[in-house]
């Protein structure tokens, strides 16, 4: 019994974990998927939308209604400041060779992550995150937590949410007709620019969410936070097959529960090499990713 | 309609159009005819606002172009089927109908168009919900104009549209490049298959390349002993 309770223990524990993976991989392989840029800033997103939700719970307190307006308070500052970002630094860069704007994202990460370090209100040291008290739900031998079920249920929504936008809205369709052919959809009257845009809103509010969930789920921020979720997520989006959407919150939920069942049955330290080994190892069967194609359904 | 002065344009080093002039009536069929190279392409997406030009003017219904950008450029009814097809091939039948009318705001429009669409190539209507990249080429030629036409275009440039179709469906395709000039659309024709091309066209341009070489009345210039040599095979 000891094996399968701690099995299932873990595997509770990386669905909750890999739904905030999945959130932050979507914006990787969208923003791949229109402009082939691996956004190395993406981290620092989650970071900053984590401290959008921080000062909202701080000021409010916590209560389900403040909570939601945390996250989209921190969803709408980050949209925002995925555009600028894009607008004002990748945009320049479009025609100029990948490298360039590859540098000048590791730029953007260290500016944002330096930068709010020297914030006044953000500033160098962690700050405890408020989150709801801890509430268990045993079912059997295993407990979920009140957190790990808001986690889980949000980071589903928002993944609905972002489906039935790329899949059935115009904006959507005109994402996916952008990401496969830039200079067609210029062709049919397409507003690149502006759908590149929405494509970088999208992704950001989605990573402000996974920080504030993964603040509330681990109650502290500070600014190098988005660092290892960030790396993790980008895995997560090239195991899945970078720009795939499905892909994505695949890899996600791979990622998550890969990484508690080596906390749980091999090593704590282990935890993060192992989770990187599945990754080679996929990529040496599989190089385009579990979902990924050489061509369509990218975005 | 069109009117293109002096144009010239270049990639990096390369010349790729010299002091290009042309024009387009409303109404008319033009053909602009040439071998592998000449700078046909380079010409419709110099007009279509894909490339930057580098000297000279291009009008359209008595705008200047040069500052306009290309999703603009369709919005002021000037849309373009691009070589190769170029559908969005992760996308539905339907919803690359849908992106050719990104720009439409009528609702009620774009419904009688689609049926007018399906109605034009039934054999679209049929697959409407098909993954696009799963058409055959020439479903896919069809397509890329059917999506076109959803932007209502006052002119619409049409960049080898018999390329790679088997004679037949060349045809038909020509057949219907001719119904959709009848119904109101002034038409551009990008051609190598300048046998097919000149026989529909009012007016051709030939172009070597980078140089507009010859220009006048198809009928004349088909039956010309310069033309024939070189681009219908004596
Ligand atoms: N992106 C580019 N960069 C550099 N040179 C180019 C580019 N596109 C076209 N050229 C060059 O410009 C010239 C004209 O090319 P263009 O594609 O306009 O020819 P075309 O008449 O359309 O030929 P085809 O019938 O094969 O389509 C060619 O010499 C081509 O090599
Ligand atoms: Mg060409």
């Amino acid at each position: 019994m000891g094996f399968l309770h701690e099995f299932l223990q873990q595997m509770v524990n990386g669905i909750s974990l890999g739904s905030i993976y999945a959130l932050l991989a979507l914006g990787y392989t969208m923003v791949y998927g229109i402009v082939k840029l691996i956004n190395f800033a993406h981290g620092d997103i989650l970071m900053l939308g984590a401290f959008g939700g921080f000062f909202v719970l701080a000021a409010y307190g916590v209560t389900p209604l403040t909570f939601i307006l945390a996250l989209l308070v921190g969803m709408l500052v980050c949209a925002t400041v995925g555009i600028v970002i894009e607008k004002t630094c990748y945009k320049p860069l479009r025609s100029a060779p990948r490298i360039n704007a590859l540098i000048t994202a590791i730029g953007v990460s260290i500016f944002i992550e330096n930068g709010a370090r020297v914030v006044k209100a953000i500033g160098p040291n962690p700050k405890q995150f408020p989150t709801f008290k801890t509430v268990n739900f045993p079912i059997g031998d295993i407990n979920i937590s009140q957190i790990q079920i808001i986690v889980f249920v949000v980071s589903i929504l928002l993944m609905f949410l972002l489906t039935y936008i790329v899949n059935y809205t115009k904006l959507g369709k005109a994402m996916r007709a952008v990401s496969f052919d830039r200079q067609a959809a210029y062709l049919m009257g397409i507003n690149v620019d502006w759908i590149i845009s929405f494509t970088f809103a999208l992704g950001s509010a989605l990573a402000a969410a996974a920080g504030i969930l993964f603040a509330s789920a681990y109650p502290q921020v500070e600014p190098y936070m988005g660092i290892i979720p960030g790396l993790k997520a980008f895995v997560a989006a090239v195991l899945g097959g970078i720009g795939s959407i499905p892909g994505a919150m695949v890899g996600g939920f791979i990622m998550g529960i890969a990484e508690t069942l080596t906390k749980g049955f091999i090593s704590s330290q282990l935890a993060d090499a192992i989770a990187f080994g599945i990754l080679i190892l996929i990529l040496v069967v599989k190089p385009s990713g579990i979902l990924g194609k050489n061509v369509s359904e990218k975005v | 309609m069109l009117k293109v002065r002096g144009l010239n344009v270049y990639y990096g080093n390369i010349h790729a159009l010299h002091d290009c002039s042309f024009e387009v009536n409303e109404g008319e069929i033009v053909t602009l005819i040439g071998a592998n190279g000449a700078g046909k392409t380079t010409t419709l997406h110099s007009v279509s606002g894909l490339i930057p030009i580098h000297s000279g003017e291009i009008e359209f219904l008595g705008k200047s172009l040069r500052e306009v950008p290309a999703n603009k450029i369709v919005e002021m009814g000037l849309a373009q089927v691009p070589e190769g097809r170029r559908i969005f091939a992760n996308l539905t039948v339907m919803e690359n109908l849908e992106m050719g009318a990104y720009i439409r705001r009528d609702k009620q429009g774009v419904k009688q168009d689609y049926e007018m669409i399906f109605a034009k190539f039934p054999r679209l209507k049929e697959r409407y919900r098909q993954v696009a990249g799963t058409l055959s080429g020439g479903e896919q030629q069809m397509l890329a104009m059917a999506r076109t036409l959803m932007s209502r275009p006052k002119l619409m440039l049409l960049d080898e549209p018999s390329m790679g179709l088997a004679p037949l469906l060349v045809k038909e395709i020509f057949t219907i490049i001719q119904e959709i000039n009848r119904t109101g659309t002034t038409i551009l024709l990008v051609e190598q298959n300048a046998n097919m091309a000149l026989a529909i066209a009012n007016r051709a341009y030939v172009l070597e390349t980078g140089k507009i070489v010859s220009s006048g009345d198809a009928k004349e210039l088909a039956a010309s002993e310069a033309v024939r040599k070189a681009y219908l095979g004596g």
